[in-house]
């Protein structure tokens, strides 16, 4: 089934706006999918992420998510039950003291049962690793820590899309590794549909599907290793490659004969081989 | 730094006075403010002091740590049994001590001092047992239920907690940012600490104006949250944590009782100038 489906959408945030920040995009994502959104600041695709919940509306055109047309309000709160997101700062999206508190924030705002809020705040914790948190207050935690209670905190609603806004942008490489490793974890192990919004190329190595927007629009659709072998392409709207696709790629420009490589690992045996045959 | 869970001044220990119903705690407080100023003898008031100490030592927060909220407001305490001290105006019947310019010292203006000092103390003192074992978080989930009857007269008793609770949530973070900010400052060469009271007045705006912006971006930020949290106000909301009235509740506020009622009936015995007449 399409979990959403985008249909020429464009959106501007003023109404004088000559540009649209979102300019005609038309796409739709297979539900059980881990899609990977690339692209510059100001490429729009926050923008995009935000008319997948409803937050924003589009301007033109038409955005739908599991069949529900975001434009209708009595749509907004099965949509926003159903797509759960996830933002960038750590800091500013947890609205109690307690970490279980926090994440019956949802629950709770959708009228579940106490009882069953128990049970789902169970659930969302082992989800992401953090049960052990459970009476912690979320200032005295790292910053993956804060992105997996943030995680946990829209799991609660059993969505069954997670949007996740450039949520590793404000973090280390050890908690940018937490968050990805938990929402691997959920797309694989429980079908759920992950958008990814980020600019690190390696993340979106990990993905299904990668979609390239530049200036508001899709440039680029396909699979990372498709996206990333036109290196060229990428570089007009000023992305790089993740970085081993950048290594193989030198090497081969220096006359070393390795396949291009996106995984540090493939590298390391194709550096290995080539190193071999010489 | 203030970087505690439990922003404020809980005292993390297990007791039975912790683990009270936060609205059992509320309204043991303000009944005990309302016993204190009930007390009209110095039997009463001797009674109200025991009863507090009884009840520190149950809350196994020790000693010290209570007298150390006074300590913050002993200046205002002191001015104004001073100034009562000073003032008193009511009517005596032994000679003045002292009687110069404006001032009259009379035995009652001692007693009276004396009275009054001990009341502001008892009333801190009483406050800060209640602030001392009990988190904010349970204190705002006391007041919101406490104010549900409120309502009926569409008063926003769920904003209300859910600002509460917000404004704590943020603290530590916003602390963090204003340390952040400071650090900045300084390092482009501003100076915090010396200068006169104005100068350093104005030193303050430079902190002052980039936290204000960043608290607005946070709040924007967080209303996004909300919403993608399907937050749509109370209706239709229901609530993880629940409050329970227990035995413990019970016991507190039958002691509770009882010491009104004690005051209540040693008050009988006279008002407080009349220990002067065993003296004089």
């Amino acid at each position: 089934m399409e979990a959403v489906k985008f249909e020429n959408v464009k959106f501007a945030y003023r109404e004088d706006d000559e540009t649209f920040a979102v300019n005609g995009v038309t796409l739709s994502i297979e539900e059980g999918t881990f899609v990977a959104v690339l692209g510059r600041n100001g490429s729009g695709k926050s923008t995009l992420a935000k008319m997948i919940n409803a937050l924003l509306v589009p301007t033109e055109g038409k955005a739908e998510v599991f069949g529900l047309d975001t434009a209708s309000p009595e749509n907004t709160f099965e949509i926003r039950k159903s797509a759960g997101m996830v933002f960038q700062n750590p800091d500013n999206q947890t609205v109690a003291s307690i970490v279980e508190d926090d994440v019956a924030f949802g629950p709770e705002n959708i009228g579940v049962p106490r009882e069953e809020i128990g049970r789902r705040i169970d659930f969302a914790l082992d989800a992401v690793g953090m049960q052990a948190f459970r009476q912690s207050t979320p200032s005295r935690l790292s910053g993956g820590q804060k992105q997996r209670i943030a995680i946990a905190g829209v799991l609660a609603i059993l969505p069954k899309i997670m949007i996740l806004d450039e949520s590793t942008a404000m973090l280390d490489p050890k908690g940018r590794r937490e968050v990805m490793d938990v929402i691997k974890k959920l797309n694989k192990e429980r079908g759920m549909t992950v958008i990814l919004i980020t600019h690190f190329m390696d993340e979106a190595l990990e993905a299904d599907r990668a979609i390239v927007m530049h200036r508001g629009e899709v440039v680029m659709d396909g699979t990372p290793e498709e996206i990333f072998s036109r290196a060229d392409e990428l570089e007009t709207y000023n992305l790089a490659l993740p970085r081993a696709a950048y290594i193989s790629k030198r090497l081969a420009e220096g006359g070393m004969p390795v396949k291009g490589a996106f995984h540090a690992e493939a590298l390391a045996e194709e550096i290995c081989a080539s190193l071999q045959k010489a | 730094m203030l970087n505690d869970v439990t922003f404020g001044q809980y005292y993390p220990v297990k007791s039975f006075v912790h683990n009270m119903d936060p609205r059992a705690k509320i309204v043991f407080m303000i009944a005990y403010i309302v016993a204190i100023f009930l007390a009209d003898n110095f039997f009463a008031l001797a009674t109200a002091v025991v009863f507090l100490l009884f009840v520190v030592l149950l809350s196994r927060v020790p000693f010290g740590r209570v007298l150390r909220s006074v300590k913050m407001i002993l200046f205002l305490i002191i001015f104004t049994a001073v100034l009562n001290l000073f003032f008193y105006s009511g009517s005596s019947s032994y000679q003045p001590l002292v009687d110069w310019w404006i001032i009259t010292i009379t035995y009652e203006s001692i007693i009276n001092m004396i009275f009054l000092a001990l009341r502001l103390f008892l009333l801190v003192m009483g406050t800060s047992v209640l602030t001392l074992t009990t988190t904010p978080v349970a204190l705002t989930d006391g007041i919101e239920s406490l104010l549900t009857p409120l309502k009926w007269i569409r008063f926003p008793v769920h904003e209300l907690a859910l600002i509460m609770s917000i404004a704590l949530r943020f603290i530590p973070t916003l602390m963090d940012e204003t340390n952040r900010i400071v650090a900045a400052q300084k390092a482009r060469g501003a100076n915090f600490e010396t200068g006169g009271l104005i100068k350093r007045a104005k030193a303050v705006v430079p902190i002052l104006v980039p936290l204000l912006v960043s608290a607005f971006r946070r709040a924007e930020d967080l209303g996004d949250a909300m919403d993608a949290r399907c937050y749509s106000g109370a209706k239709g909301r229901t609530k993880y944590k629940k409050l329970v009235f227990t035995w413990r509740d019970l016991l507190g506020l039958l002691l509770l009782a009882a010491l009104i009622t004690g005051i209540v009936f040693l008050n009988q015995l006279g008002g407080k100038f009349e220990i002067l007449s065993y003296f004089l």
